[in-house]
């Protein structure tokens, strides 16, 4: 029942926003709303987490052996547990900013907070592939109407992207379908790992895009950057802190446990293009001026990092995954809102034309550094965590025979993560005051309140991971028995 | 055989009704209330009440598929109508003979769809045809109106000749009409058989608009008045399909091996220049006549794909289509400016119509939760169940995901454009049959449950 709510909490709520008159009255309702999802989603993890309240079943499509199946497990709670949280900071933190039509807007992100936990949620191969798309089309519209100035060739290029890539995976769904003619994640499973090893070999392929389009993984990348650039904050927020681990949660749910053989063939590949694409995208994002597209890159290269720690398949990288997963949804929230902030106060979000804010504005300048410490995975601080075990896990993965080369070329990425982190932290903040500057003010109260919370998120995660790392194991130990290679690759 | 008779009725009493009625009103009314009992009668039919007892069953069969096709033909030929009144008067002075020619058309589409013999196929395309040769030379002032039904005219005459050739060639190998008496593995693969089938072939998919036998569509598309293009664009066309499914499953299902290929082929070659040509269009008009074209090579799919899964879903295929075609075609027929830019900023002052294309948008590129999902998934899940077409499925997704940009780029120009806030009227009933055909298909696209349950009798 929890799991149910979850979904139509906001899609109902999101429904209704679009008929109210005042825009105020849509701001307050969709903050309600969202609030209202963020308390379920509390107590439905902590007080109410029985199998029973946690999954839900209904008869769909009868003819088609496809139910409305869903249910959350440790990683699709902790997914939905970030997407209720984000919405309601990403409400307050863009609360004064102006848009058009703000019911629209409004009832358009509760449309996609409803798809994406549908996406977290679904147990139902078909349901998985109609939640996937229903989170496509509202953020879909939502940056190409209140986007920047070239948006709308910008925004479709990422919608050609990921439609290209979803009715790709659609091939890829009806074709096992037609081998367990059943939609259940159970049967898919077993399907899908009783495929033989050529025809895993070219499926890997089918589901693999559609989930490479979404992280993205190098060289299905080049949507990203503008995309981020383009649209309105609220919307860069949705897709880079929550959007982004779609992908992710794609490849640990939908693929490894399907295709464990075309996974296994497939992987070193993979996580080399994933490699390449951390390097690659670390240094551009060294040449970038806008603070928009270096945060874009450094996602890129984030991302690339889980994507190698997925295919190394042990049970250290896959907690660290699944707890980085969360740590970079929070953090890049975070960042996105900082430079929400900057640009609404300063017109620009252009290093060079910044500086010197840390005078005016301390409060700021010190929740973005615990941030940027953050995302530069500093001890203490959540991404450490994630990243530490990411790498261990990576080093000691026996699936794939350059563990070290992969780890030591991923580090590298990190390094350069924190110079151009720190880089770009010194150029806004620190220095002297300019003429743009100079008439700067701190953040307001509500605004303290999120990056308080965010910051308080951070650091209390960094020290006291250990609950949250728990409530992963038996999603871990469940992927990694339904991916395990060696006895398949016995059989065949 | 209850809607069969009574649409010939019907017609010829709309006939009379615009010689006795002065009102273009009534004449409206009598139309839509005709066209409601037809539907009437043809579930009546379903639920095996006969109003009329001939026999011919040498002649066709009135199967569960045929009857469940016709509700679904007649049903939208309803919204259409109730839709399209409007339009309809605007064309020309003489509404009453357009009820008629339609209610014709109707009788047709049921010749067609249930056909056992080849000259009732012939009989069917023919009632089909000729009113909307008519129908498209409706505009009698405007020279594209007149250029448009004369070409048509002409082509299609040509196809129904080569349509009776092969008829001829099969007949004289055959000696018989009957679909259900040929047997063609007695006669090894003779020279005839295989002749008068690629006539037939050929003839079918000029009648389908299937490329490279397209060249006609968008021209005479663009000609026609728009509300008659959506009649023809749609129900029509699905009909076709349907007699073509019958004809090639049902008359020459032995022969498969000659004919699956050049199928195949067909559906390539329709995919790719439909979607390129749409792509390149200028008008939205046109833009729809490709993409019409598009959408029959999905259609294709269940001719070439002999299972109970693809029959499905070409039902499914034809209710989707014709629905979101028609509501698409309704919104073009408000505009003044047919071009991409003449959509600009419709949703700013006419936000009903451009919720409503929308949504008919979305589903005629198979967004998932609308009825044109629905529709491709049963087409690329009977293509994939049997095993050997996966590299024409990916190609088709392929051109689903073409068809996004042109169907996209109305979106965009209706909701992220500015424009003119030019007079785009509508009037109420429009509005609420344009929400209504979206109601069905979100209805469809979610629940399909129920509809599906339908087609296993």
């Amino acid at each position: 029942m929890i799991a149910l709510l979850l979904i139509l909490i906001p899609l109902l709520s999101g429904i209704l926003t679009f008929f109210i008159k005042k825009e105020s009255s849509a701001r307050t309702w969709s903050l309600l709303s969202a609030i209202a999802t963020f308390i379920v989603a509390i107590l439905g993890f902590t007080m109410f987490n029985s199998i029973a309240n946690l999954s839900f079943k209904a008869s769909w499509m009868g003819v088609l052996n496809s139910s409305f199946s869903i249910g959350a497990d440790g990683m699709g709670a902790m997914l939905c547990m970030l997407t209720a949280l984000s919405y309601p900071l990403i409400f307050l933190s863009t609360w004064t900013t102006q848009y058009n039509n703000a019911k629209n807007f409004l009832g358009l992100m509760l449309l996609s907070q409803a798809g994406l936990m549908g996406v977290f949620l679904a147990k139902d191969a078909l349901l998985f592939y109609f939640f996937w798309e229903l989170a496509l089309i509202p953020v879909y519209f939502i940056c190409s109407q209140w986007g920047g100035e070239r948006r709308i060739k910008i925004i479709f290029k990422f919608f050609v992207y990921t439609f290209i890539g979803s009715l790709l995976m659609l091939v890829g769904i009806l074709y096992v379908y037609s081998k367990s003619n059943s939609f259940d994640i159970e049967a898919f499973y077993k399907a899908g790992s009783a495929l033989s090893v050529k025809e895993q070999m070219w499926a890997f392929w089918l589901f693999f895009l559609a989930f490479a389009v979404k992280m993205p993984i190098f060289p299905f990348h080049s949507w990203q950057p503008d995309t981020y650039q383009q649209s309105p904050t609220a919307g860069t927020m949705v897709l880079s802190g929550i959007m982004v681990k779609m992908g992710v949660m794609g490849l640990l749910r939908w693929l490894l446990p399907l295709f464990p053989i075309g996974s296994y063939i497939w992987g070193d590949t993979v996580s080399t293009l994933a490699v390449i694409g951390i390097i690659y995208a670390s240094l551009i994002a060294f040449q970038q001026d806008d603070m928009k597209r270096l945060v874009a890159y450094s996602s890129i290269a984030h991302v690339g990092l889980m994507c190698v720690a997925v295919f190394a398949e042990t049970k250290t990288a896959f907690d660290g995954l699944l707890f980085q997963m969360f740590a970079h949804g929070i953090n890049i929230l975070g960042m996105w809102i900082v430079v929400e902030i900057i640009e609404r106060k300063f017109g620009t979000s252009k290093m060079s034309q910044l500086g010197g804010i840390a005078k005016k504005a301390p409060i700021l300048t010190i929740l973005f550094y615990i941030i940027a410490l953050a995302n530069i995975a500093l001890p203490l601080t959540n991404a450490f965590v994630g990243e530490f075990l990411m790498f261990s896990g990576i080093v000691s993965s026996k699936i794939t025979q350059y563990g070290l080369a992969f780890m030591v070329a991923a580090g590298s990425g990190v390094i350069l993560g924190a110079a151009y982190t720190l880089r770009m932290a010194g150029k806004v903040f620190l220095g002297e005051t300019n003429a743009l500057t100079e008439k700067g003010t701190d953040i307001a109260l509500h605004e303290i309140v999120i990056l308080g919370i965010i910051a308080v998120t951070i650091i209390v995660s960094g020290i006291y991971p250990q609950h949250l790392l728990e409530s992963f194991n038996d999603i871990t130990q469940s992927i990694l028995k339904n991916s395990d290679v060696l006895p398949l690759l016995k059989k065949h | 055989m209850n809607a069969l008779v009574l649409s010939a009725i019907f017609g010829v009493v709309m006939m009379f009704s615009g010689a006795f009625l002065k009102r273009i009103a009534s004449v409206k009314i009598i139309g839509i209330v005709c066209m409601a009992l037809l539907l009437i009668s043809n579930c009546m039919e379903m639920r095996g009440i006969k109003l009329f007892h001939f026999d011919v069953s040498a002649f066709m069969v009135f199967d569960s598929y045929a009857l469940f096709f016709n509700t679904v033909a007649i049903f939208a030929t309803l919204i259409f109508l109730l839709l399209g009144n409007t339009e309809i008067s605007k064309v020309g002075n003489y509404s009453a003979e357009y009820y008629a020619l339609i209610f014709f058309i109707t009788a047709g589409i049921i010749l067609t769809t249930s056909f056992t013999s080849l000259l009732t196929l012939f009989l069917g395309i023919e009632i089909i045809s000729i009113p909307l040769y008519i129908l498209t030379g409706a505009d009698k002032k405007n020279l594209k109106s007149n250029e448009a039904a004369l070409k048509y005219f002409l082509l299609g005459s040509f196809s129904t000749g080569i349509m009776l050739l092969g008829i001829a060639l099969i007949y004289g190998s055959q000696g018989t009409f009957s679909i259900e008496k040929m047997n063609f593995t007695t006669h090894l693969k003779s020279n005839f058989q295989i002749a008068g089938m690629m006539f037939l072939l050929l003839s079918m998919a000029f009648k389908a608009s299937v490329a490279p036998m397209h060249f006609w569509t968008p021209d005479i598309y663009d000609g026609a008045p728009t509300v008659f293009t959506s009649f023809m664009a749609t129900i029509v066309k699905v009909a076709v399909f349907v007699g073509f499914v019958r004809l090639f499953q049902g008359a020459f299902g032995t022969l498969d091996k000659t004919w699956t290929l050049w199928i195949s082929i067909l559906i390539v070659v329709t995919l790719f220049i439909g979607n390129i040509t749409a792509v390149f269009q200028q008008s939205v008009k046109r833009m729809l006549a490709y993409s019409s074209i598009s959408q029959a090579g999905f259609m294709l799919f269940a001719v070439l794909i002999n299972s109970d899964a693809a029959r499905e879903g070409l039902l499914i295929y034809s209710i989707a289509y014709s629905l979101a075609t028609i509501g698409a075609f309704a919104v073009l027929a408000k505009m003044t400016d047919y071009s991409f830019e003449g959509f600009n900023g419709l949703a700013k002052h006419q936000p009903v119509l451009a919720f409503t294309a929308t949504i008919c948008l979305l589903s005629l590129a198979g967004i998932p939760l609308t009825a044109g999902f629905l529709a491709k998934f049963y087409m690329l899940k009977a293509a994939i169940a049997t095993g050997q077409y996966l590299w024409l499925v990916i190609f088709a997704v392929i051109m689903a995901a073409v068809s996004a940009y042109y169907y996209f780029r109305v979106i965009q120009a209706m909701y992220f454009k500015d424009g003119p806030t030019n007079s785009v009227q509508a009037t109420g009933l429009e509005k609420l049959m344009l929400i209504v055909i979206c109601i069905l298909i979100v209805i469809i696209g979610m629940f399909p449950n129920e509809f599906l349950s339908k087609l296993y009798f």
